[in-house]
């Protein structure tokens, strides 16, 4: 392959053997003179490579090794998680939602219980308390995302380190998941009304003694990647997509951040508590791959200000509302309460009946506007549940993002752009 | 008390009103079927199929919209209807901070103009739309399936296709092959009826009053005091 390049180099613009004027200048001029023969061929990029971060089958037709057309097939992860809902009551199509985009769980089940609230009607009635806490564990998923994606994306540049660090932290992260939902991943905590129940009230500390130490870990990672010259190498001026651009392929998230639109839901439209919490957004200039890093190192350290605000907010109280057509009542009563013990039976049955109506209800997802378009038609059951997926739209500009790119530049636009197929492929 | 407030701001859901009334005046014909402010929060326009194209532009384009981009694009199935799908397309104007919706109806045979040289990202959602609902987009130029199998056949998000699909997949020992065959379950779909008459949308005579206790739309502000 080098020997190729090599060869074509010496050779200046590439001719084809079939070019007759080349044939001719060629055996008249000099005998240093070689024709190189290069005609674009196909690279078939997975299903199954460790770079495509998940089953993308990216179909790169290359001349030499740059990329002059790239076409993804995607779908290869669809599990049809539109049609399931359709099938199942709101409450029982919330663990599908986890599903989605699996590194930030909390983030998916966040725009769906707030859709589902809309239709509900219920959005005002919310307690604080829930707010705050479904507010931090949204921030703390946000980490959790960006954390493995810079450190998966610094491993498909080369470098390891950040991967192992990364990891340890992520596993802390995790283990707050667990204590407030029950389980390491796919914890199914959001509920419409709501939290699932209340977090133990050792978490809190937990959660701001890692608060305490996270700064240093961040410092230590942008040690080893900011300024690292490999890195940078890698990644700079790579992938550039500028800001029209960036709108034009409705690119939301870091990566229309990075391009120097400073847009973000939270503050644009905000949700939650978000309008309370004093954060910054950082945005990008360049709209290169390297951008995308560095927002997404800022962000991290705006989700954990957050985090901490919300620490500070979080005062005792309900975490659901007590409207119990919506969300179950207490084990205690349901011992003692007939009416209780028809409510829980009913709602695990039957559910809730959600008026007619629609809503496009969106929040900044780690990755960008994550958007459930939702459709009740005053059954028990979601009529209609488009899930908008910011990867999706991130992953049809590959073509743009890598054209006239080396192959292995790709793979630096891949890790980029945050891709996971349990959003897209839905 | 309730008209001071409104002439000294005007609601989400009168600013939203004048938007729509707005893009009603600014297209020549009678493109825009229908103006609605969903729960005074989100603005849903019905248009007309062959005034999709000029409505997105002037979206796009006009300075008082400004919609730079598509959000999202979807089918939705109404079998009951004559036009049996709808195209729903989620814009989002960055630089004024507004969303609006748009809605085409069609049905299996009819193409709906595509509006992939407008928004380029337009393609996947339009391919996704032909693929789960076969809603055809006229323009479209790749209109190939995106998230089925290879060789899928059918639109698996229309609500007559099953739950269950129609072939399973498996890899054949001893053919080494991957086959496919008939969806075959030990078990049927288990399809509960929950629209029962005790606590159900339907009303028996008599028997009104079970409505009292149920989640309705929402109360139409100032009636409480």
């Amino acid at each position: 392959m080098s020997g190729s390049s090599a060869m074509a180099s010496e050779a200046g613009p590439l001719t084809t053997a079939a070019d007759p004027a080349s044939l001719t200048s060629a055996s008249g001029d000099s005998e240093q003179r070689r024709t190189v023969e290069v005609d674009s061929h196909t690279i078939n990029f997975g299903p199954q490579h460790p770079a495509a971060h998940g089953v993308l089958r990216l179909i790169l037709e290359m001349k030499g090794e740059v990329v002059e057309r790239a076409d993804p097939h995607i779908g290869l992860l669809h599990r049809g998680t539109e049609k399931l809902a359709e099938y199942k009551t709101y409450l029982q199509a919330m663990p599908y939602m986890d599903r989605l985009d699996y590194v930030s769980p909390m983030c998916m089940e966040h725009s769906y219980v707030l859709a589902v609230e809309k239709l509900l009607r219920i959005e005002d009635q919310i307690p604080e308390r829930a707010r705050v806490i479904r507010t931090m564990f949204a921030e703390l998923t946000r980490i959790l995302n960006h954390l493995l994606n810079i450190t998966t994306y610094a491993l498909d540049c080369g470098a390891i380190t950040p991967a192992l660090w990364g990891f340890e932290q992520r596993e802390h992260l995790l283990e707050f998941y667990e204590a407030a939902g029950g389980s390491h991943y796919h914890v199914n905590y959001f509920r419409a009304g709501g939290v699932a129940k209340d977090i133990p009230k050792s978490l809190e500390d937990r959660i701001g003694n890692w608060c305490k130490q996270f700064p240093k870990f961040l410092d230590d990672l942008e040690g080893l990647l900011t300024e690292n010259r490999i890195f940078k190498q890698r990644t700079v001026d790579i992938g550039v997509m500028s800001a029209e651009q960036a709108m034009a392929w409705g690119f939301s998230g870091p990566c229309l951040r990075a391009s120097g639109v400073p847009w973000d839901l939270r503050k644009s439209q905000p949700y939650e508590i978000y309008a309370d919490l004093d954060f910054d957004i950082p945005v990008g200039r360049h709209g290169d791959c390297y951008d995308r890093y560095l927002v997404r190192i800022q962000e991290m350290k705006q989700s954990l200000r957050m985090m901490e605000q919300c620490l500070a907010r979080l005062k005792p109280g309900p975490v659901k509302i007590q409207d119990n057509k919506i969300t179950p009542p207490k084990r205690g009563e349901m011992k003692r309460s007939m009416e209780s013990l028809i409510h829980h039976f009913k709602l695990y049955t039957e559910g809730y009946h959600v008026p007619e109506g629609a809503t496009y209800t969106v929040t900044e997802a780690p990755k960008g506007e994550f958007g459930f378009y939702l459709v009740a038609d005053g059954t028990n059951r979601p009529y209609r549940c488009k899930i908008r997926a910011p990867g999706y739209a991130h992953l049809q500009a590959m073509e743009v993002l890598s054209k006239g790119h080396m192959l292995a530049d790709a793979v630096a636009i891949i890790g980029s752009l945050d891709i996971v197929f349990g959003e897209i492929d839905r | 008390m309730a008209d001071s407030i409104e002439t000294a701001a005007p609601s989400k859901g009168a600013r939203l009103q004048a938007l729509g009334e707005a893009v009603r005046q600014a297209l020549p014909r009678a493109t825009i079927e229908s103006i609605e402010v969903e729960r005074g929060d989100e603005l849903v326009l019905r248009v007309r199929r062959d005034g999709l194209v000029e409505l997105m532009t002037l979206l796009r384009d006009g300075a008082d919209f400004a919609f730079e981009q598509l959000m999202d694009l979807c089918g939705t199935d109404w079998p009951e209807k004559p036009l049996r799908f709808e195209v729903v397309y989620n814009l989002l104007s960055l630089s004024l901070n507004q969303r609006i919706r748009v809605v085409v109806a069609t049905d299996a045979a009819t193409p709906v103009p595509s509006i992939a040289s407008i928004w380029p990202n337009a393609t996947w959602y339009e391919r996704e739309a032909w693929d789960m609902y076969g809603v055809v987009f006229e323009g479209q130029t790749d209109l190939r399936r995106l998230l089925t199998d290879y060789g899928f056949e059918g639109h698996p998000l229309r609500k007559d296709f099953p739950l269950t699909g129609y072939v399973e997949v498996r890899y054949d020992e001893e053919r080494k092959q991957v086959v496919y065959e008939p969806v075959k379950l030990t078990q049927d779909f288990r399809n509960f009826d929950f629209l029962s008459p005790w606590e159900g949308m339907t009303t028996l005579p008599g028997d009104e009053k079970v409505h009292l206790n149920r989640i309705e739309g929402p109360k139409p502000q100032g009636t409480e005091a």
